[in-house]
């Protein structure tokens, strides 16, 4: 671990690290590259010549092209060298995550596969149960799914009705119950199913073996995209699960449910960027070729700002994306140096971010819709023929705001989850909030008109910052525990703090290109823009979150106060958008 | 049997293609560079040869002319499945250099069966392999499309025109081979990947050797002319047009 400052989940709202202590992309090693390399020759030479045949539903080849993605080891990113895997950081999984998410319906059944149907198993197994299960799982061998989710159970998934009952010669669990939206249960030899035992409160966790009596899989269910991958109901009528199979402890299903969540979401921050940038591309490429009015649409001002903002967005999130995977990398080498195991430390860590887990989860998936919408845009009626991959991209796109718990849920998960480690004292975040609103009529605002471009920027977001502070400081102030409740309230604050992590991440990165490279022309655009944007954003979420508290009228420091952190230095967006969307055009291709 | 398959690194096909220096070199600046797509089949074709044990090919070798800058490409080859690799560290500067590094660097290694790709998809040149088989004095086959050992004796097929022509051939012996060598290019799976980074690399730095070309320009191709389109109520314009802008009639 290089000696560099890490900061906890959520205390970027307090503290500030310098560019070089953040990773970023263009950091990539040679072998990092090599395996991203492979992931995209796989889906060149198997995935894309078959993906209208996926989408028949056809489940007996996505399992033939799961396995072939096995026989190459990709199935084994992430699963540790002694399970028969390959032990990556957790970087290059993102990455590989990232690269297999340009796959559309493929890319669901891998990640749900190599993600929530191996990982529990591997980080929270013991050693005879990874013996005869992750080791199989990392090659393909074995498919493995998640079942979580109940008809009577989906965000609230503690409150599944599925029941586990300790059979008579105390051999197996008797299991009977229905779940529901289980990916890849149409061929998945294996499930973590979570049930809970007699009467407890919280679930616990079984690995079932689907050929087990008892196990009925229903048909798939017709969907509005990823129609390739196989989703279905699973029956169990009474299905006996050897008392072996009891993953981790009873009682602690929910926990690990929780955990193997974190894990799924910020991977699928890393998914929406390889979508993004494949439907960049083709937005690209199209608007080069067609012709209208005499001329190429990509020369339309029109275009060029729908061109760039899909940019801008994709390369954003992308800076958050990574930053917080190397931290996570960090972190987990922190924990084993304390002793911990790799398995544990590894999902430790993962769950210690939680949330910047959530933070992407929600800005990634909008980030994708707004990506693929403008994609079948700028395709005109043919963006609306199924003959194009941008149509296909439309429909596979919108599950991400709701699996892996569902975009209102996470939005919850950032502001409570940031609040909860502030107050177990991760960092100061009341304290300091607490200075500012008692200093509201004459608080510090930095001046955003600095000759120097990085200066400038981190000064505008360390005056957005405060206002994240304020709203945070005045609703838990005004509303107390009921703040839970106002969740109109909850989400503003979720969006500004949101937006000031991906922001931060773009600024930080750019500065780091420049310091690596001597120079960063186009990428201090996207800086531009982005942070202008972002501003006027907070700003609003702000005012409606003050405008909405009960002694609002009790406020009106506040409200000046926000208008002033808010103000940026002025940025001809029309012209740094243009550059930005002239590269791409010149380029023909995502090539940032 | 040890099989060398000679390799070189191109830009990819998305690349867009400048040329600086008065148009006399390419501008290399941001282009990813990839294995070339013929010697990438070559490769593959020499890996399954070796797969099957019933062929006697014990190993296979990649050989590069090149700058440390291409060594991924290089690693590429390791992680795809060749055993080691030799880099002759040199810039490539016309296929005359690269056959007398290339040959000059393996001459004794008696290697059984050196395969060439029939051109590069930069410079088209389609002359390394044969060079390399009169720098060595050994049989060259051109425009090999399939290759197979058969008790112990390479049978090759080449396209010629109209059909197929069958030949055996002693070792040692070039290949020039054709995209038909190998159906599709072998992928480096990941435990491929993690073996290259301790395969071995020789690298041996070039001899004395002057090209016999030197580039004098690069043109880009003209871009296509505009379509003309004439209105339907109109098309008797097009008789004025052929004669007096386009002057054909
Ligand atoms: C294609 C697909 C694949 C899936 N794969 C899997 C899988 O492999 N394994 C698995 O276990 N599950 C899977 N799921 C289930 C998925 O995780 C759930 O659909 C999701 O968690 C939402 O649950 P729900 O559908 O019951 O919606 P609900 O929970 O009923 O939500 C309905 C709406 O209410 C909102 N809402 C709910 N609670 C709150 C709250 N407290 N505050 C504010 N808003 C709230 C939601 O955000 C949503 O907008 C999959 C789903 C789909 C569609």
């Amino acid at each position: 671990m290089e000696n560099r400052k890490v900061l906890k989940s959520g205390e970027f709202l307090v503290s500030e690290v310098d560019p070089m202590d953040i990773f970023i992309p263009e950091e990539f090693d040679e072998e990092q590259k090599m395996i991203a390399q492979t992931c995209k020759d796989f889906l060149e030479a198997e995935v894309y010549p078959k993906l209208d045949d996926l989408d028949k539903g056809d489940r007996e080849l996505m399992l033939k092209l799961l396995k072939s993605s096995g026989e190459l080891g990709l199935m084994g990113v992430a699963v540790s060298e002694e399970f028969g895997g390959f032990g990556q950081s957790f970087v290059t999984q993102m990455l590989a995550a990232e690269t297999i998410g340009a796959s559309y319906s493929f890319a669901v059944a891998y990640m749900a596969h190599s993600g929530i149907g191996t990982l529990p198993i591997q980080y929270f197994g013991n050693d005879d149960q990874r013996e005869r299960y992750v080791t199989k799982l990392a090659t393909g061998e074995l498919i493995g799914a998640y079942c979580l989710t109940e008809p009577g159970a989906g965000s609230d998934a503690n409150s599944g009705k599925t029941n586990a009952v300790l059979s008579e010669d105390g051999k197996h669990y008797i299991l009977n119950g229905q779940k529901m939206w289980i990916t890849n249960a149409g061929f998945a030899d294996v499930q973590t199913v979570f049930a809970k035992i007699d009467n407890d409160r919280i679930l616990s966790a079984f690995i079932v073996d689907t050929n087990t009596p008892g196990v009925v899989i229903g048909p798939d269910e017709h969907k509005m995209g990823i129609k390739g991958s196989s989703t279905a109901q699973v029956y169990y009528n009474d299905v006996k699960v050897p008392v072996e199979n009891l993953l981790g402890e009873r009682g602690k299903g929910f926990r690990i449910a929780l955990s193997i969540l974190h894990m799924g979401r910020i991977k699928l921050g890393a998914n929406v960027l390889g979508a993004a940038k494949k439907a960049i591309t083709d937005s690209v490429q199209y608007a080069n070729e067609r012709k209208q009015f005499g001329t190429s649409i990509a020369t339309f001002g029109a275009i060029k700002h729908k061109l760039a903002e899909q940019v801008i967005r994709t390369f954003a999130s992308e800076s958050a994306t990574y930053r917080v995977s190397k931290d996570i990398d960090d972190q987990i080498e922190k924990l084993m140096s304390e002793g911990v195991e790799k398995a544990t430390a590894s999902i430790d860590a993962i769950a210690h971010y939680a949330v910047e887990a959530a933070v992407l989860k929600v800005y990634g998936s909008e980030m994708l819709d707004f990506v693929s919408d403008e994609a079948v845009q700028i395709h005109g009626g043919m963006g609306y023929s199924s003959e194009m991959d941008v149509e296909r991209g439309y429909r596979d796109s919108r599950i991400n705001r709701i699996f892996e718990g569902t975009n209102e849920i996470n939005r919850i998960i950032v502001v409570d989850t940031a609040m909860k480690r502030a107050m177990k004292g991760d960092f100061d975040l009341f304290g300091a909030a607490e200075k500012l609103s008692n200093e509201i009529d004459s608080i510090e605002i930095e001046k955003t008109d600095d000759s120097d471009l990085y200066k400038e920027k981190m000064a505008s977001i360390r005056n957005l910052k405060k206002v994240a502070l304020l709203t945070i400081n005045n609703a838990s102030k005004d509303f107390g525990r009921k703040l839970v409740h106002e969740q109109e309230i909850l989400f503003n604050i979720a969006d500004i703090i949101t937006e000031i992590y991906i922001a931060e991440s773009l600024v930080l990165r750019v500065k780091k290109i420049e310091q690596l490279k001597g120079s960063a022309d186009l990428y201090r655009d996207m800086v531009d823009v982005y942070v202008y944007d972002i501003a006027a954003m907070i700003r609003k979420w702000a005012m409606d979150a003050f405008n909405s508290m009960p002694d609002s009228d009790s406020k009106p420091q506040f409200l000046v106060a926000v208008d002033k952190l808010t103000v940026v230095a002025p940025v001809n967006v029309k012209e740094a958008r243009r550059r930005i969307a002239d590269k791409l055009i010149e380029d023909n291709t995502y090539k940032f | 049997m040890k099989i060398l398959v000679c390799i070189s690194n191109v830009p990819d096909t998305t690349t867009k293609v400048k040329f600086v220096e008065n148009n006399t070199k390419l501008d290399t600046n941001g282009i990813q560079w990839v294995i070339n797509p013929w010697d990438e089949l070559s490769l593959t074709r020499a890996l399954e040869l070796k797969d099957d044990s019933s062929t006697g090919i014990t190993s296979v070798t990649v050989a590069h002319v090149g700058e440390a800058s291409s060594e991924p490409t290089i690693r590429k080859a390791l992680a795809i499945g060749a055993d080691n690799a030799i880099r002759v560290n040199g810039e490539p500067v016309d296929a005359y250099y690269v056959a007398a590094q290339l040959s000059e660097a393996v001459k004794n290694e008696n290697f059984d069966i050196i395969l060439c790709g029939i051109e590069s998809s930069d410079h088209n040149g389609s002359t390394v392999g044969g060079m390399i088989s009169e720098f060595l004095d050994i049989a060259s086959v051109s425009a090999v499309s399939s290759l197979s050992i058969e008790n112990g004796e390479a049978v090759i097929s080449r396209e010629i025109d109209g059909g197929k022509e069958i030949l055996t051939v002693p070792v040692p012996f070039v290949a020039v081979v054709q995209k038909g060598i190998a159906k599709e290019p072998r992928i480096a799976a990941m435990r491929g990947i993690m073996m290259a980074r301790s395969k071995p690399v020789k690298v041996v730095e070039p001899i004395a050797v002057d090209p016999l070309t030197s580039v004098e320009a690069f043109e880009m191709p003209e871009t296509r002319a505009a379509c003309k389109f004439i209105d339907p109520a109109t098309a008797g314009d097009l008789i004025d047009i052929l004669q007096n802008e386009a002057k054909v009639i």
